[in-house]
């Protein structure tokens, strides 16, 4: 159980809606981003790819390449120093350049750097790579056949039966009670097949970096990253570098929804500045980041769920099949730990099954493995309700998991935010508004686990009485902002007086990347700690100036003051009167606080989609959104409706338009934002939000991570609006106009 | 390959500059001028992240060709600000938090404001459609929308 560090207060700053500190930059072009930076004597790097699916790669002769002028450096993998031992982080390297196979179109082969990228490409083109075109394999259920082609041989884990390829890595299981038992005490038992196709996380920005490597390993890179510290140790690992000589600068970031959590160029782009002398820079196409960044998985769910006739679950079932592309994930394990999570339920049983295809490797994607889950289990559900002549929400609010439930994956819940969801979807007038002709509407409940993790943040009291606040996570979408709220509420002075910057790989210890939700809470965590400490210091410096004990000290509405009638007679010292002399009292003050953050908070949400079915074309139009969730409290809460927008938007491409779309020899169809078509503005409609604040335990104001779960309801509840406006149950996305007119003919 | 020389108007300033034959504009600018904030994201024509306007036309820098600036006025996310006065644009997608990243900023900006220049008074669909080839990844639009409705009617009232 998590620590109870909640103590309910008042907030004059959290929950403000402050303009953010990096703002004039982001909106005048100013901010520098991944491939926004250059360098003096800068060489372009490019990539060599693989045409084919999966192939033995027989040679690479790359002699005319490294001839050629302005070619300063040609690699292949065979110039990679070490083997990393650890399976992880050589699956990265592999990832990063092929080894003896190429496992997806789009592979990695070789790379140069030239002095232009013209000459680059022309050096490309020269090189001669001979490979032997081998059966691939792309379908997740295909994929665990025996007879289906193999990725790696002998990768397969304890647990994984005989009678699957050794495609399958993992099968796990979760659940308690005996399903058996608990469908016998059904009035009606729905089992459902469904399947989601891959999709990408479509940050609009392409990876890229920026890397210079000297022959004695010290290095600098400069990259746009979720996470610069997990760059530097891969790097570090997979080129045998000593990880305090290279030092990883994080520019801004143009999104990255987990698919910037590893790395793709960087250890390419060390290698080519290390063999070449000089900075290098690479850049991905747009259609490099499709065939080789990571999608998601696709997948095949099987779902059976009984109910009674007034609601209750009375078992519960699930298998989850995921194909993670070419090199092992967990979206089938995290697929069968989330599904049911939202239920109370007596007997339940999930499995989860995780699968190598001829694929680029699935990188995380905003609530990694959820979403396709809550799309069969929601829509089972769903579908339940509907025959059984009940009110979706009151169903689910009959088996939502509360305080004390035991979790469909294990642990027991503390204070959780679900059924404040379901009320407060229940009581908007979304809920109860008239529906037209054409038009149906659904509702889905999403789970998101939440992290915590390394985390690191110092805080600098500066002698005009303004606060430098380091933090190690890269602003994705307004942490900034977060920390300096959180750092002014805890020292009692005004946010724009606390400036927070991304500092580098060199000046704070490690930080986990930025993922799970975690970066408000536990960069939030970390940094009211660091205030304390900071607080604590100041307390003690003006306990010495007025000669009494600390312990007499308190520090109220910024300022240092005697705690009582005993302490003596003496006007507050402010944060400001405290620094300026701070260099006669001991020194300069700062605050530090570094933790494994736990007690992150489970996050829980409810959205309601209405959308209309036009039956001559099979389109669906979305008519109306609304998002409830738990944000445990709202630090800024504009940039926490942002994130509960964007990741409905998400999921609404998801259900309706995104797809990789493979041909028959295995390469991808549509690598560009034409084919690959995300949502614009002109597909929706507002998306309307409401943040519950139900207080995380774990976290000193309450604070639970927002960015996923917005993300895991969506595709059920729009599945469940298109199948009730269609009259038809949808089992397979995206609902694209051809698969929803076949659907309506085939009524 | 031989050089071509090209001579513009780059927010208001003179600017001269040699490209390639296939260079595109916004290579040009990125590349050779430095104006980073028109940014690429598809290179394509589909993102929207390179707007810029071309003697008063919304163009993607990505699909001009550097050579073909040659004798126009170039207007880009660089030029919109007025010294240390934001645009009312700039300034409403501060006040909205219409963005998250920001890295589609620079190209939804000078989209709105070649929207606003055409139509003081869009529409909220009106909106919607002008913007259909900016992608935003992050927002999922509501606030952009807002934003530029707002900053139209702040235009309004003060013109
Ligand atoms: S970079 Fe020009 S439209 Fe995407
Ligand atoms: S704010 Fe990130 S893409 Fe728009």
């Amino acid at each position: 159980m998590p620590k109870d560090e909640f103590t309910p207060r008042t907030f004059s700053v959290v929950g403000t809606r402050p303009l953010r500190p990096d703002g004039i930059d982001k909106v005048t072009g100013r901010a520098r981003y991944g491939a926004d930076i250059s360098a003096p004597g800068m060489l372009t790097g490019m990539v060599l790819r693989s045409p084919h699916a999966h192939a033995r790669i027989c040679s690479i002769d790359t002699s005319v390449a490294a001839a050629m002028p302005g070619v300063k450096a040609v690699i292949t993998r065979a110039d990679f120093p070490v083997h990393p031992e650890n399976n992880g982080t050589a699956d990265v390297l592999d990832n990063c350049m092929a080894d003896k196979k190429a496992l997806y179109d789009g592979h990695a082969v070789a790379a140069v750097a030239a002095s232009s990228r013209r000459a680059a490409l022309d050096a490309l083109a020269t090189i001669k790579v001979v490979y032997e075109v081998l059966p691939h394999v792309l379908d997740v259920d295909e994929a665990m056949k025996l007879d289906a082609p193999i990725l790696h041989k002998g990768r397969k884990q304890e647990g994984v039966p005989a009678d699957v390829s050794d495609n399958v890595l993992t099968r796990t299981e979760y659940g308690h009670g005996d399903p058996e038992i608990g469908f016998q005490m059904a009035d009606l038992v729905i089992e459902r097949q469904f399947k989601t196709a891959a999709t990408h996380q479509g940050y609009i920005e392409p990876h890229s970096c920026l890397a210079t490597l000297g022959s004695d390993g010290q290095g600098d890179l400069w990259v746009c990253t979720q996470g610069h510290y997990m760059a530097r140790n891969t790097c570090a690992e997979i080129l045998g570098l000593d990880s305090g000589c290279l030092r990883v600068t994080p520019s801004e970031i143009g999104g990255g929804f987990g698919g910037k959590t590893t790395v793709f160029l960087e250890p390419t782009a060390l290698l080519l500045s290390q063999k070449s002398g000089r900075p290098v820079k690479m850049t991905m196409t747009r259609e490099e980041v499709f065939r080789a960044s990571g999608p998601t998985a696709s997948t095949s769910i099987d779902i059976k769920i009984g109910m009674t006739k007034d609601g209750t679950i009375t078992a519960a079932k699930g298998d989850y099949r995921y194909q993670n592309g070419a090199y092992e994930a967990m979206n089938g394990t995290l697929g069968a730990m989330t599904g049911f999570a939202p239920y109370d339920l007596d007997h339940v049983n999930t499995v989860g099954w995780d699968v190598v295809t001829n694929r680029p490797k699935a990188a995380a994607y905003r609530a990694p493995g959820a979403p396709m889950a809550a799309f069969a289990v929601e829509s089972v559900i769903d579908e339940l309700a509907y025959k059984l002549g009940l009110d979706p929400i009151e169903v689910r609010l009959k088996n939502a998991a509360r305080e004390g439930t035991k979790s469909a994956y294990g642990p027991t819940y503390p204070a959780i935010g679900l059924e404040a969801t379901l009320k407060a979807a229940k009581s908007h007038p979304h809920w109860s508004a008239p529906l037209g002709e054409n038009q149906g509407r659904g509702v889905a409940c999403g789970f998101w686990f939440n992290f915590g993790g390394d985390t690191c943040v110092s805080l600098m009291v500066n002698p005009d009485g303004t606060v430098s606040l380091s933090e190690g996570n890269p602003d994705i979408g307004g942490s900034r902002a977060a920390m300096s709220m959180m750092a002014a509420e805890e020292l009692g002075i005004p946010m724009e007086r606390v400036r927070t910057i991304i500092a580098d790989t060199a000046a704070l210890g490690q930080n986990e990347v930025t993922d799970g939700s975690r970066v408000t809470f536990a960069v939030g965590l970390a940094t009211i700690k660091a205030a304390r400490h900071a607080i604590q210091i100041m307390v003690e410096r003006a306990a010495m100036t007025w000669g009494i004990d600390p312990e007499a000290v308190e520090w109220v509405d910024g300022a240092a003051q005697p705690a009582g009638p005993n302490a003596g007679k003496h006007p507050p010292m402010s944060l400001a009167e405290i620094a300026a002399i701070a260099s006669n009292t001991g020194g300069p003050i700062s605050g530090h606080f570094e933790v494994n953050a736990e007690g992150a908070g489970v996050s829980f949400g409810t959205h309601i989609a209405d959308t209309e079915v036009d039956p001559e074309t099979g389109a669906v139009k979305i008519i109306r959104y609304t998002v409830f969730q738990d944000a445990g409290k709202a630090v800024h809460p504009s940039f926490v409706e942002g994130q509960l927008q964007g990741g409905a938007v998400q999921g609404i491409g998801w259900a309706l338009n995104e797809e990789y779309i493979y041909g028959k020899d295995g390469t991808l169809q549509n690598a560009g934002f034409l084919d690959y078509r995300i949502p614009v503005a002109s597909d929706l409609p507002m998306i309307d939000t409401a943040i519950l604040e139900i207080p995380n335990p774990g976290h000193p104001y309450g604070v639970r991570g927002v960015g996923e779960t917005g993300i895991v309801p969506p595709l059920a509840a729009v599945a469940n609006s298109v199948s009730r406006a269609a009259g038809v149950r949808m089992t397979s996305l995206p609902m694209s106009p051809p698969k929803v007119l076949a659907a309506l003919k085939k009524m | 390959m031989s050089q071509i020389h090209v001579k513009t108007i780059i927010n208001g300033d003179a600017s001269e500059f040699l490209c390639a034959a296939d260079e595109t504009l916004l290579d040009v600018l990125r590349d050779r001028l430095d104006l980073t904030g028109s940014k690429e994201g598809c290179a394509s024509g589909d993102c929207g992240a390179c707007s810029v306007t071309m003697d008063g036309r919304l163009v993607c820098a990505c699909l001009v060709l550097g050579a073909e600036a040659d004798g126009t006025e170039i207007t880009t996310i660089e030029g919109m600000a007025t010294g240390e006065n934001l645009h009312p644009l700039q300034q409403a997608f501060l006040d909205h938090a219409a963005l998250q990243c920001g890295i589609c900023t620079p190209g939804f900006l000078v989209a709105a404001k070649s929207l606003l220049e055409r139509n003081p008074d869009p529409t909220e669909e009106e909106t919607r459609y002008w913007l259909a080839g900016n992608l935003c990844r992050c927002t999922g639009y509501d606030k952009i929308v807002r934003a530029v409705l707002d900053a139209a009617k702040i235009m309004r009232e003060t013109a």
